[in-house]
C-alpha cells in the first residue's frame, strides 16, 4: 500500500476578464476563463512507507504547488492526491507566531494550528525545550528572540510529533550549522522510523544525503524520476541549457546514465584513468597515483577555453572539483580543430568505493556564461584498499596514532 | 405522474439536505478537533493587544467605559437632550447605549470578517486548517468585546440609577441572533473582498450610512413618515428595537419583528456557507 499517491494532478490558476464572472460560474453560470495558466499538469506517482523524495526543478516549474496541494492548502483543478497518514508540512517556519508572546505560548498556540490538544503538546513540550535549546528565553517574548532562536522554536514545533509524511520546502537551511546538523538529524531519525520525506530543496548535497528518489519538474510536468544523482545530473543540463544545447543521456555498462549538454563548440575526445606506471586502469589502491587524462578538441572558434573536473562518490557527492580558470591555465583564442591534451595528477586520497568523473568545458569559472560540453559520470573507476590500515570514510587520511600509558 | 414528481421533488430536497448537513457536520467536526487554536487565537489577540502595557486588565474596560460615559455625561447633561415618554434625566444615554451596544457588535463582526481571508492569507497558503476556524476566532473576539463593553454599561446604569429587570436576560438570545446575523452578512462580504477588492472600501462607507438609517441615536417616533418605509427595509431595526426595549424600558421585544430578522439571519448565512464552500477552492489561488 502507498502511502502517498498522486493521480493526474492538474493546477491551473484561472484568470477572469473580471472577478464578477469567477463568482456567477460558482453559481452554475457557464462563464469562460480569459486565461488559464497551467502550473501542473498529469503529474502521477506514489510514495511508499519510509521512502524519501526530493522535488527538484528550476524556481517555477511547479514544486510549491505540487507540494501545497499534497498537504492540501490548495485544491487540485483535476486529478487526486490520496494521503495514508498524518502530514506535517514545514513549508514556512513560524507561521502564526505572535512576538508579543512567549516562547512557551507560541508553541502551545502553533500546536494548536496543526491539530494537537493542550494535553498533547504537555506532553512533548519537555521534548520541544530540549529541542530548541533556547534556554531561559523560552519563557521571555519571542520579539526579543534572534531570527535563529524563532526559527529553532519553530523548527522545535514542527517536528514535535512524528508525522507519517514530512513535507520540506527549503527549510533545511534553519539556524546555525549546528542546529543544521541537528534539524538534519531530526528528519533521518523520522525516515528511520519509518516516515516518509518529501523534500524541495536546491541544495543538491541535502537531497542525495537524505532521499532515494528524485523527482524533477519542469513547466508542470514530471521529466524524470528517479535516482536523485542521475536527476541532478539532468537538473544541471537543463540550467547550463542555452541555445543549440541538446542534452543526452546515454545508458553506460553498469546501468547509470551518463548526462552530457552544452553548445558543442568544444568537445572531450576522450578520457582515461592511468596508474604511475602509465597503464589505464579502472581498479586503483588507495594513495595510488593517478593520472587522469583528457583530450578536448576545439570544434569551433572561441575565446578562451576553460577545463573543469570534479570526482564524485557514488551518490553524487564532488569529493574534489576545481579549473584551469582556478589554476591560472586558461587556454586564450584557442584555433578551430586544435586538440589539448590535459593530464592532471593526483593521489587516489579516498576511501573505498566507486566513483566518477564530471568534465566540464566552459569559458571562464562558472559554466554559466557558456557551457561548451558538460559530461556527468565522464569516467567511473573503483578504489580498493590493498595495504592501508582498515578505515571507513570517503577521505583517506592516514592517522599517527601514539599511546601512552599515563597512570597506575 | 403529479405523485412521482413530488417524489422526485422530496428526494432532490433530502439530498440537499443530507449534503447541507454533511457540510455543517463536517466544519463542526474540524472546529472541534482545533478547538484549542480557536480557543488560544482569542486569547492571544486580546492578550497582545494590551502587552507590554502595565494595566492591561483596566485598559481592556477603560475604553468602552470612557466612549460609554462621554455619551452618557455630554448628551444629557451638557445637550439636556430628553427621550420622550420617560422622565428619567438620563434616559436618552441609556437609550444610546442600548442601541450602540447593538450596533458596536454588528459593526465589529462585519467589519473583521471583511478583511478576514485577505488578513490571514498567508496563514491560509502555507498551513493546512479548517478555514471555519477564521471567522470563530473573530466572533469569539468580539463578543469577549461586546461583553466588555455591556459590563462597563452596566456599570454605567448602576451609577445613573436606572432600574435593572429580569427583561434583560433577553440579551442572550438577541445576542446570539445578531452574531449569526452579522457573521452570515459578514462572511458573504469577506469572501467577495478576497476576489474584488473593492468590497472592502465599499463596506465602512456603507456601514457608516447604515448607522444613520438605524435608529440609534435618535428614536423612531421623530423619523417622518415618508422615511419610515425606508427605514422598514433596515433588517436591523428589529434588533436594534429589541435592545432598546430590554435595555431602557425593562419589557419583552416584539417576538414578530424578531422572527423576520431570524429568516432574515438564517437566509444570509446559508448564502455564506453556500458562497464559503464554492469559493474555497479558489481562494487561496488568488490570496
Amino acid at each position: 500500500m502507498s502511502l502517498l499517491s498522486v493521480n493526474n494532478l492538474s493546477k491551473t490558476f484561472r484568470v477572469y476578464r473580471s472577478e464578477w464572472l469567477r463568482i456567477a460560474c460558482w453559481f452554475g453560470f457557464p462563464f469562460k476563463s480569459a486565461e488559464e495558466n497551467w502550473v501542473l499538469r498529469n503529474v502521477t506517482f506514489e510514495i511508499f512507507p519510509g521512502e524519501a523524495i526530493g522535488v527538484v526543478g528550476q524556481n517555477g516549474a511547479g514544486k510549491s504547488t505540487l507540494l501545497k496541494l499534497i498537504t492540501g492548502t490548495l485544491r487540485p483543478t483535476a486529478g487526486e492526491v490520496h494521503v495514508g497518514g498524518r502530514i506535517a508540512a514545514i513549508l514556512e517556519l513560524g507561521m502564526g507566531f505572535n512576538p508579543e508572546l512567549t516562547g512557551r505560548q507560541n508553541v502551545f498556540h502553533a500546536a494548536g494550528l496543526m491539530g494537537f490538544s493542550v494535553e498533547e503538546t504537555n506532553n512533548v513540550m519537555q521534548d520541544i525545550q530540549d529541542f530548541a535549546e533556547v534556554g531561559s528565553y523560552f519563557d521571555e517574548p519571542v520579539r526579543i528572540y534572534s531570527s535563529g532562536m524563532q526559527m529553532r522554536v519553530a523548527f522545535a514545533v514542527a517536528t514535535a510529533h512524528r508525522p507519517e509524511i514530512l513535507i520540506v520546502d527549503e527549510a533545511l537551511s534553519v539556524g546555525d550549522s549546528y542546529f543544521q546538523h541537528k534539524s538534519f538529524n531530526r528528519i533521518k531519525e523520522f525516515q528511520e522510523k519509518g516516515t516518509t520525506l518529501l523534500i524541495v530543496s536546491h541544495d543538491r548535497a541535502a537531497i542525495q544525503g537524505l532521499c532515494d528518489r528524485a523527482i524533477l519538474l519542469e513547466n508542470g510536468f514530471i521529466i524524470k524520476d528517479g535516482v536523485p544523482e542521475e536527476v541532478f545530473d539532468y537538473y544541471n543540463a537543463i540550467i547550463a541549457e542555452k541555445e543549440n544545447t541538446n542534452i543526452e543521456v546515454k545508458k553506460l555498462n553498469d546501468g547509470k546514465a551518463q548526462t552530457s549538454s552544452g553548445t558543442g563548440e568544444a568537445r572531450v575526445k576522450e578520457i582515461g584513468l592511468y596508474g604511475a606506471d602509465g597503464n589505464a586502469v579502472e581498479v586503483v589502491n588507495v594513495g595510488d597515483f593517478l593520472e587522469l587524462r583528457i583530450k578536448v578538441k576545439v570544434i569551433t572558434e572561441i575565446s578562451s577555453l576553460v577545463l573543469g573536473y570534479g570526482i564524485k562518490d557514488r551518490l553524487g557527492q564532488v569529493m574534489y572539483g576545481t579549473n584551469t580558470w582556478h589554476t591560472k591555465q586558461v587556454i586564450i583564442d584557442p584555433l578551430e580543430g586544435a586538440e589539448y591534451e590535459f593530464v592532471i595528477k593526483f593521489p587516489a586520497n579516498f576511501g573505498v568505493g566507486s566513483y566518477s568523473v564530471q568534465t566540464a568545458l566552459v569559458d571562464r569559472d562558472t559554466h554559466l556564461t557558456a557551457n561548451y560540453e558538460w559530461i556527468d559520470l565522464a569516467f567511473i573507476f573503483n578504489v580498493v584498499n590493498l595495504d592501508k590500515t582498515t578505515f571507513v570514510g570517503a577521505l583517506w587520511n592516514e592517522p599517527n596514532i601514539t599511546i601512552k600509558e599515563v597512570s597506575g | 405522474m403529479l405523485y412521482s414528481i413530488g417524489i422526485a421533488k422530496f428526494s432532490v430536497i433530502k439530498t440537499f439536505l443530507y449534503v447541507l448537513v454533511g457540510v455543517i457536520l463536517g466544519m463542526l467536526s474540524g472546529l472541534w478537533q482545533y478547538r484549542y487554536f480557536v480557543w488560544s487565537s482569542i486569547r492571544n489577540e486580546l492578550i497582545s493587544k494590551f502587552a507590554r502595557s502595565k494595566f492591561s486588565g483596566i485598559w481592556m474596560i477603560a475604553n468602552p467605559l470612557a466612549q460609554v460615559a462621554i455619551y452618557a455625561l455630554i448628551l444629557s447633561s451638557v445637550l439636556a437632550a430628553k427621550l420622550p415618554g420617560i422622565e428619567h434625566q438620563y434616559a436618552y444615554a441609556i437609550y444610546l447605549m442600548a442601541g450602540l451596544l447593538a450596533w458596536t457588535l454588528f459593526n465589529d463582526i462585519v467589519l473583521r470578517c471583511l478583511n478576514l481571508f485577505v488578513e490571514n492569507g498567508n496563514l491560509m497558503k502555507k498551513m493546512s486548517f479548517p478555514r471555519i476556524t477564521l471567522p470563530v476566532v473573530a466572533v469569539g473576539t468580539c463578543s469577549v468585546n461586546n461583553f466588555l463593553l455591556l459590563v462597563s454599561m452596566f456599570a454605567v446604569f448602576a451609577l445613573l440609577g436606572h432600574q435593572f429587570s429580569l427583561a434583560m436576560l433577553w440579551l442572550f438570545p438577541l445576542t446570539f441572533l445578531l452574531v449569526v446575523f452579522s457573521v452570515g452578512i459578514g462572511l458573504m462580504l469577506g469572501i467577495l473582498n478576497v476576489f474584488i477588492r473593492d468590497v472592502g472600501q465599499v463596506v465602512p462607507i456603507v456601514l457608516q450610512m447604515g448607522f444613520w438609517f438605524t435608529p440609534i441615536v435618535y428614536p423612531l417616533d421623530i423619523v417622518p413618515l415618508r422615511f419610515r418605509e425606508i427605514l422598514d427595509w433596515n433588517p436591523l431595526l428589529p434588533i436594534v428595537e429589541a435592545y432598546q426595549q430590554v435595555l431602557v424600558y425593562g419589557m419583552s421585544p416584539s417576538i414578530e419583528g424578531l422572527a423576520k430578522v431570524s429568516l432574515v439571519a438564517l437566509f444570509f448565512m446559508f448564502c455564506s456557507l453556500y458562497l464559503f464552500r464554492r469559493a474555497s477552492s479558489e481562494m487561496v489561488d488568488v490570496l
